[in-house]
This record gives structure tokens, C-alpha cells and sequence, in this order.
């Protein structure tokens, strides 16, 4: 029976559930110190001062450093030249939140109390909290030589004008997707101890093969001396894959101090300065015909980059602009992009990283043009979409190159489980009540881009290829040990890839062991990020499987004295077809395969071990059609999410359970973002209003709903398993499926558009009268 | 190594069904005692607001968070953590067991403070509703889940009869 398909338990979980895991702040070696940042508590100053004195003569402070004392190092690699951040600030804070210097003492209280006790003498500096700031004539300069808080634009080639002009009716929106937090529960924590055999660190990161290649390259040690492990993980987001001054700090401060050094982060510092996530601003125009057909539509991206240029920050607005189009067949599209500094905490990917913003602004837009023309939403999208036969389609940019999808067939899907025309009959008999709450349908139909990637799409982004790496290891028993180069945290890949190998292999799945995130152990590996995991190393895993297995048939059939195509691999053994008695254990050919006496000519002892580097051809477009039917209290504004459907098309599936986890997790945080979350601050002082979870709404379970999940499956061409990637689809797909179910409810208002986060406050003031010109677009 | 800077307090507090002296300051939170100090790192922090729950560990029976109680607080009381969880489920309790049948965890990180959380609510309403589940999680934040099927395992673990918390004196 195939595993691949099936619904496996999960192997991580015995010794998670038993508080056995290893956490990186769960580590605690002998003689470990403990490290913490003095931060800026302003926007945007010049340091005049760093007073460490008094707090160097704190009980139990090991050392006080502050930039000077790492001016022999490189800045942080960064995303653009001249516009680096260094490890600590130098002379000049730009965010509420940076590190001006660090502390290390023998325990987290102790440097608590000695950080507090630093004084930091400061100029305060005009400062910039938004684009809009940013981008204004005389706004102060983050970064004065550049002249300008706009650090890289991409302009329209063609302002597609003409097209629109022509068209029977246009529709514009204006829309912001507000910064948002990642909030994995575990915060940024590292240990470094640097011996005189060299340095090893653990990281909570999503790719500890990438760090170590950074992470030598600035402390100028060569590799071989520089091992990084990132042990259980808890949850990452895109925000572990960010280049945090801790990571450099703490083996150096681990080598000065001769002692083990650790780094964790409390939530109020991770809230300032693990970096945030969306931070878009669109101006979107469509044109359309009066049967509702989409014939031009123009979009233009303001990205804010926070204080520092993030390399994946500046290719947010990048896969947006790819991505604006969605699921639609648009005869012109044309996009342009800036990227604006601002006096905030950098922005970088999370969880979609630049395909929520995209897929939210098309869907949204979509259903304006509906409004407008009267069209059902249903239909309307029906109408636009690209038809499966129309596959592999290319899009207004040539590096975007759609896979495989069937939008009608998910779309239908959609419409059945939500039940449409009963939903539709109780909205219209709560519009007649005035008691009842208002009922509000939305449709989200999504595509992203993912399974980073073919070669060259990672490189960009500062990695070191696109590819990911396996190396399959038989044991004399024949048990197997997969390693893999992406890293988990949470994905389950040490059960979902000995499900593929267990397959490929024949090898019982509990006799199989997934390795991952110690670049000591591992081959080499870029990382988990960007839906990636599965069709990258999760194909590596099964190709490489298929490669053992040939040469295990092999010495099968020299053990048997039989022909390699007379065997099957079955029930752990080796058989001749056709000849019951005749077999051989996975067991018994794994031990020949160590005894050279035992093989035949053209193999030498240990061959049962394949590595292999995975590229992909192309990158993969899972894609799907969410539905969601709201009640809105007309007394408070309050949205409840009455029905959330969720059909997906990630391709091939290995794990439904896992995969229906992943969609669940992502779905959580689009809705989040759809109505609860914004990191916020304050124009007048620039200071941060949402520094810790009392004022940032993570919701909990009693806000949010269950989940209906259906699936279609198109496979992904591009890679031997035809899987597409499932990680961030919830997340891209959910905001524009209860944006658009809210504005719905409030149509009888004449709502058109507000935006997130649709806080109570807000819709309430939506259905007050005279409130109709604030939510209409133009 | 002694930094006598602040009052320390001798704590005698029965953590898992062992009893335990330990000298700490008075400011020591009681999840620096358990983690730092007795080294059971199975209860987590993941916020300084009392807002997310990983720290959630059972004070006499009733769940609390770690980072939100002083260790000189439990004087001459019991402390429950993960670690001193167990059951017929090939070591594991119903709950632990019905996180994993029904994937109620990814990361793994808040899941300690979940069965925690869990746990004094099965000890008090053996067959909660998914309605009371999910307001009695209410503290507790998990990132990954979307909550769904956390729901589903507590009721898994309802069906399954969850045996009365052992080693907790109410």
C-alpha cells in the first residue's frame, strides 16, 4: 500500500508532546552566559553618547560592547549596497527597537538589569513612520547620500491607458495590506560556543545550511569550522530567515568571553525586532467589458522596507507584481513597484511574502467589478478565468509561467460545500431583519507562485542556489537514514519524507529516519521557505530513493541468482516474481551491500548511498477557491466568521492530514490579517502602539471558526511528484475570502472597499449614515 | 558564583510528585525556576504579557501561567508540567495521545501549555462542548493550527476516556 496518500501520524510528535524537544533556549551548556540588547527607544536619533559604567560594574556582567567594538566587521549582509544595517547602530538609530549595544552577563536577569542600567544619550531626528511620510516632498532621509527615502522603483513601461480608456467601464481601488507580524511562539534565540576546535551555534532559523555560509563568510572562518544546527524549531513564517545582529554577535561575544553565549529574545523585544511582514500599498485600476470580462488592469506597488533593506523585503513587491493577475486571463497587465525606507522595523517575507498582497488586490478588485456591472461573483470569475486546457500559460511577465490548475472545477467545488443558494436565501432573510445579523457570502479565488525554485530564483534573494539536497543512507540492518537540506519548523518533514521514501524504497516507514538542520550531518541545504519543501526536497528524497533501490535490486539479484527485472520489492524483502520461496530481506541485501565478497563486480561496498541536488525546471502555482459567509452584528461592528470552505489544489498530496494542518495554519493567519492584526504606530512620535500581544491580536481559539476543506489536484509538471507546495496557500488565499464576504454584508450600505484589519470599530462606523463616501472606490 | 544583590527565599514546592528545596531570588518567575533551575524545559515561554500560555503548568491542580507566578509563590504547593504527564497511551495521557492522532500540533512549541491547559479543563468538564474547548483555550495561542484540530483532540481525548489527572493533589 502506497503511504504517499495516506493519513500518517506524525513521528515528530511523541517527544514533542512529552516536553522532550529541544528548543534553542532549552539548551544550556556549561558555563552559559546570557546576552541582551540596550535598544533605541526612538524613531530616528543620533547617539551622542553610550555611558556603559555603571552597568560594567553590575554583579555578574561579563561585558559591554557597542559598535565600535565590532568596526573590523562587515555590516549585516544586507539587500543593497549602501544601505546596510550594521550590527549594531552606528552613530544613527533609525527604528524604535534597534540595538545600540549588548550586554553579557551570567544570567538573563543580570543582564537585564545592567542593560537598563546603560545610558544612551541621544539627538532625536525628524522621522518617518509611513510611506506616505516617506514619500513626501522634504521628508527627513533615512539614509541622506541616497537623497531619497524611495531606494529602488521599478516604473510601468506602458501605463496601459489607452486600454482602460477604451474599456466599457474602469474601477480603481486604492488599498493598503497593513504590516503584520509573523509571532512564531518561539522568538529569535541563538547559542553560540566558540572553543578553540572551532564554533558551533544553534539558531531558531528556517535555513541553517544559508546562515553557515553567511556566517563564516563575516566571521572570516572557513566552513569546516563553523557548524550551525537549528534544532526543533517553533514556527518560523519568513522571519527566520531574516539576518538578525544576534546571529553575529553572540559567537563573537561566545569567543571574547571564552564561555557559551546565548541570545533569546522576550516577546516585547521580538515584537520590534524580528521583523515584520505585507507593508504594501496598491493603486489598482481594471478595465472591463460590460459582460464583465477584465481587459486591462494596472497595478502599482509602494513597498515599505522598514528601516533596513531586507534581500527578501525588496523582492516582495517583485512577486507581487508577478502575481497580479491571478487566476485571470487579463490581455494587458501592467505593474510597477517602489520601495520606500521608513523609520520602522524592516519589513520581510511572511508567510506568502508578496502572493497574499496580490491575490488579495485582484480578488477584491474583482468584486467591485461585479458590484458595478451586477454580475454574480460567482460568475464573473467564472468568466475571467484561464481554462485548464490553457496550461502550461504564460503571464505578462516571462519568468511566470503558470503550471497547472482547473480554477472552474475548484471554483464549483466552492460553491457546493458553501451551500451557495441556501447561504444566499438566509443573507437576503437577514437584510429584511433588523434584528438579525447582516450575512456577507465572499469568494477568494487564488493562485501563488512556489516551490522556490528553478535555478536562479533563490540566488537573488542572497542564497546560495535553488535547488535542495538528499543523501539517502542504508544501514547493514537496512533501515535507512534520509537527510534532507530543508530545514523543518512544524511541516512535518520527518514523516512526510519517510512517507516518500518508504515507498520508493520498500523500506517499512518506522525503519526510516528524516535528518535535517545540522550542517554538520547534512550534505548541504538552502532551506524551508516559499512552499518549497515538498517539491524540492520532498522530489530529491524520491528520486534519490529510486536511484538506492535500483542498486539494491541489483545486489538482490546477484544474492538470488536472478534477473533484476524478475524482482519486486515487497513487505520489507526482495522477490522473485512468479516464485513464492525465492526472496531476500531489505535486511540481508543492506549487509551484502557492506561485504564486498558479497556484491557483484561493478559495485564496491557501501553503494547503497545516493546524494543528490534536485533543481526544478520551473517553479509550481498551487491554487484554490475559498468561500466565507460572515454575520455582522449591526449593534457593534463585530464580524463572526460563520463558514469558512477551503478548496485547494496543491498538486500531488503526501500527507492529507499534514496538508489539510498546513491550510488550516495558513487560513488562521489570512484571517487574521483579514481581522484582527496591524502593527501600528503612532505618526506624531513614531513610536510602536502594538509591542506586545495585549496590543498585537493574535487570535485565539474562541476567535475563530471551523473549517471545511475540499481538494482538486492538477499535478505540478515540474517535478517528479507532482506536488505544488501547500505552506503558504491559507495565508494567500483566506484575507480576500472575508474581506470580500464582509463589504458583501455591508453592500446594503453602499460599501465598496475598506481596508484591513476590519476591527468592529470600523465596520460599525461603515453602517453609520453618511459613512458611504470613506468605504466607496472610485 | 553568588550575586547576593537580591533577597533569595528557600522554596519548597512539590513539582511532579518529587519535592523539591531550591533557593531562588524572590524575583525568580516560577518558569525560570522550572527551566533554568530544575532544567524541565518542556514549558516554554513565548510572551512577556501572560497572553499566549506556553508557560501554562498546573499550580494545585489549576492551570496558570509560569511567566505570570513567582517561584516563592508556590511555597508548600504542587506543580504539574508536561513532563510529569503520563497515561496507558504507550506512556502517553488521552490528551497527549489525541494531539497526536488528530495533528493538534506543528512547531510543537505551545503544545506543552495546550495539554496543560487542556488538562485542568478535562479534570473539570470531562466532555466539553467544541464551544467550551475553545473558550476554555482561550489564553493559549498556537501559531500553526488554526486551532481546528487542537479542538479535535481534546474531543478525542474526551471520547477516549481521559483517566482523572494522576500526581495532582487538588
Amino acid at each position: 500500500m502506497s503511504l504517499v496518500g495516506a493519513r500518517v501520524l506524525r513521528k515528530e510528535d511523541p517527544k514533542l508532546l512529552a516536553g522532550r524537544g529541544t528548543f534553542v533556549d532549552d539548551l544550556s551548556p556549561a558555563g552559559c552566559a546570557f546576552a541582551t540588547f540596550v535598544t533605541s527607544p526612538h524613531p530616528h536619533a543620533r547617539i551622542l553618547s553610550i555611558d556603559v559604567r555603571t552597568a560594567l560594574a553590575m554583579p555578574g556582567v561579563l561585558g559591554i560592547w557597542t559598535a565600535a567594538d565590532f568596526s573590523e566587521y562587515p555590516d549585516v549582509p544586507g539587500g543593497l549596497p549602501q544601505f546596510e544595517r550594521p550590527a549594531l547602530a552606528i552613530d544613527v538609530v533609525r527604528f524604535p527597537g534597534e540595538p545600540v549595544a549588548v550586554v553579557a552577563a551570567e544570567d538573563r536577569y543580570l543582564a537585564a538589569d545592567a542593560a537598563a542600567a546603560v545610558l544612551v544619550e541621544y539627538e532625536t531626528l525628524p522621522f518617518v513612520s509611513s510611506i506616505t511620510a516617506a514619500t513626501a516632498p522634504n521628508a527627513p532621509l533615512l539614509f541622506p547620500h541616497h537623497r531619497s527615502n524611495t531606494v529602488t522603483s521599478v516604473p510601468m513601461l506602458d501605463d496601459a491607458e489607452r486600454e482602460l480608456a477604451k474599456s466599457y467601464g474602469r474601477a480603481r481601488l486604492r488599498l493598503t495590506n497593513q504590516r503584520c507580524a509573523a509571532v512564531p511562539i518561539e522568538p529569535i534565540a541563538v547559542l553560540a560556543d566558540w572553543t578553540p576546535s572551532g564554533l558551533t551555534m544553534w539558531a531558531t532559523f528556517q535555513a541553517p545550511h544559508h546562515l553557515r555560509n553567511y556566517l563564516a563568510t563575516w566571521l572570516d572562518v572557513p566552513q569546516n569550522l563553523c557548524r550551525v544546527i537549528a534544532p526543533d524549531v517553533g514556527g518560523g513564517f519568513g522571519a527566520k530567515i531574516v539576518w538578525y545582529p544576534e546571529l553575529f554577535l553572540a559567537p563573537l561575544l561566545s569567543k571574547w568571553t571564552r564561555r557559551p553565549m546565548k541570545f533569546a529574545q522576550s516577546r516585547s523585544e521580538a515584537m520590534l525586532q524580528m521583523s515584520h511582514g505585507r507593508g504594501q500599498e496598491h493603486d489598482v485600476e481594471v478595465g472591463y467589458a460590460k459582460d464583465g470580462t477584465i481587459e486591462a488592469l494596472r497595478l502599482i506597488v509602494s513597498q515599505d522596507l522598514g528601516a533596513y533593506p531586507d534581500p527578501t523585503g525588496l523582492g516582495l513587491a517583485v512577486l507581487t507584481t508577478w502575481m497580479a493577475a491571478g487566476c485571470y486571463k487579463i490581455p494587458k497587465v501592467v505593474t510597477g513597484f517602489r520601495n520606500v525606507v521608513t523609520n520602522t522595523t524592516p519589513i520581510a517575507a511572511y508567510r506568502g511574502a508578496g502572493r497574499p498582497e496580490a491575490a488579495y488586490t485582484v480578488e477584491r478588485i474583482i468584486d467591485v467589478v461585479a458590484r458595478r456591472t451586477g454580475i454574480d461573483p460567482v460568475e464573473i470569475r467564472r468568466r475571467n478565468f484561464i481554462q485548464p486546457k490553457s496550461f502550461p500559460y504564460r503571464t505578462h511577465n516571462d519568468a511566470v509561467v503558470y503550471d497547472s490548475g482547473d480554477f472552474p472545477a475548484a471554483l464549483d467545488e466552492c460553491v457546493r460545500l458553501l451551500d451557495l443558494d441556501a447561504v444566499r436565501a438566509r443573507q437576503a432573510a437577514s437584510r429584511n431583519d433588523p434584528t438579525a445579523p447582516l450575512i456577507g457570502i465572499g469568494l477568494s479565488a487564488w493562485l501563488e507562485i512556489a516551490g522556490f525554485g528553478p535555478n536562479g530564483s533563490l540566488e537573488g534573494f542572497g542564497h546560495l542556489a535553488s535547488w535542495e539536497s538528499t543523501q539517502i543512507r542504508i544501514q547493514p540492518d537496512g533501515s535507512a537514514i534520509v537527510f534532507v537540506g530543508s530545514s523543518p519548523h512544524g511541516q512535518g518533514h520527518e514523516t512526510t519524507f519517510a512517507q516518500i521514501a518508504s515507498d520508493e524504497l520498500g523500506v517499512p516507514f518506522d525503519r526510516i529516519t528524516v535528518v535535517h538542520g545540522d550542517t554538520e550531518s547534512v550534505l548541504q541545504g538552502v532551506g524551508t521557505m516559499g512552499s518549497r519543501g515538498v517539491p524540492t526536497a520532498g522530489s530529491a528524497v524520491k528520486v534519490a530513493s529510486q536511484r538506492v533501490l535500483t542498486k539494491a535490486k541489483r545486489i538482490a539479484a546477484h544474492l538470488l541468482e536472478a534477473a533484476e527485472e524478475d524482482l519486486e520489492v515487497e513487505s520489507n524483502a526482495f522477490r522473485v516474481r512468479g516464485s513464492p520461496g525465492k526472496s531476500v530481506s531489505w535486511g540481508d541485501v543492506a549487509w551484502a551491500s557492506f561485504q564486498p565478497l558479497r556484491l557483484p563486480p561493478e559495485l564496491l561496498a557501501g553503494s547503497l548511498e545516493e546524494r543528490l541536488f534536485q533543481e526544478s525546471p520551473n517553479f509550481s502555482y498551487p491554487s484554490g477557491v475559498y468561500g466565507c459567509v460572515v454575520a455582522v452584528d449591526r449593534r457593534t461592528g463585530r464580524v463572526r466568521i460563520e463558514s469558512m470552505v477551503l478548496v485547494d489544489d496543491c498538486g500531488t498530496v503526501i500527507n492529507p492530514l499534514l496538508a489539510e494542518g498546513q491550510v488550516h495554519g495558513g487560513v488562521a493567519q489570512g484571517i487574521a490579517q483579514a481581522l484582527f492584526e496591524e502593527v501600528v504606530y503612532d505618526h506624531e512620535s513614531g513610536q510602536p502602539l502594538t509591542s506586545t500581544l495585549v496590543d498585537y491580536l493574535i487570535p485565539s481559539a474562541p476567535d475563530l471558526p471551523s473549517y471545511i476543506a475540499g481538494r482538486i489536484t492538477t499535478p505540478c509538471p515540474n517535478n517528479p511528484l507532482g506536488a505544488k507546495g501547500i505552506g503558504e496557500s491559507g495565508a494567500v488565499g483566506a484575507p480576500a475570502a472575508v474581506v470580500n464576504a464582509v463589504i458583501n454584508a455591508l453592500s446594503p450600505f453602499g460599501v465598496e472597499h475598506l481596508d484591513m484589519p476590519l476591527l468592529p470599530e470600523k465596520v460599525w462606523a461603515a453602517m453609520q449614515p453618511g459613512a458611504i463616501a470613506q468605504g466607496q472606490a472610485s | 558564583m553568588n550575586f547576593a544583590e537580591h533577597p533569595k527565599t528557600l522554596v519548597n514546592v512539590d513539582v511532579n510528585g518529587k519535592s523539591v528545596r531550591y533557593e531562588v531570588e524572590d524575583r525568580t518567575l516560577l518558569v525560570h525556576l522550572l527551566r533554568e533551575h530544575l532544567r524541565l524545559t518542556g514549558t516554554h515561554v513565548g510572551c512577556d504579557t501572560s497572553n499566549c500560555g506556553a508557560c501554562t503548568v498546573l499550580l494545585d491542580g489549576d492551570a496558570v501561567k509560569s511567566c505570570t507566578v513567582l517561584a516563592v509563590q508556590t511555597q508548600g504547593r504542587s506543580v504539574r508540567t508536561i513532563e510529569g504527564v503520563d497515561g496507558p497511551f504507550d506512556g502517553r495521557s488521552a490528551l497527549q495521545e489525541g494531539f497526536r492522532q488528530c495533528h493538534g500540533l506543528q512547531c510543537g512549541y505551545c503544545t506543552p501549555g495546550m495539554v496543560m491547559a487542556s488538562t485542568a479543563l478535562l479534570a473539570e468538564n470531562p466532555d466539553p462542548s467544541e464551544t467550551e474547548i475553545r473558550e476554555a483555550l482561550e489564553g493559549n495561542i498556537c501559531r500553526c493550527t488554526g486551532y481546528q484540530m487542537i479542538v479535535e483532540s481534546i474531543r478525542w481525548a474526551a471520547e477516549h476516556g481521559s483517566p482523572p489527572p494522576n500526581g495532582v493533589s487538588p
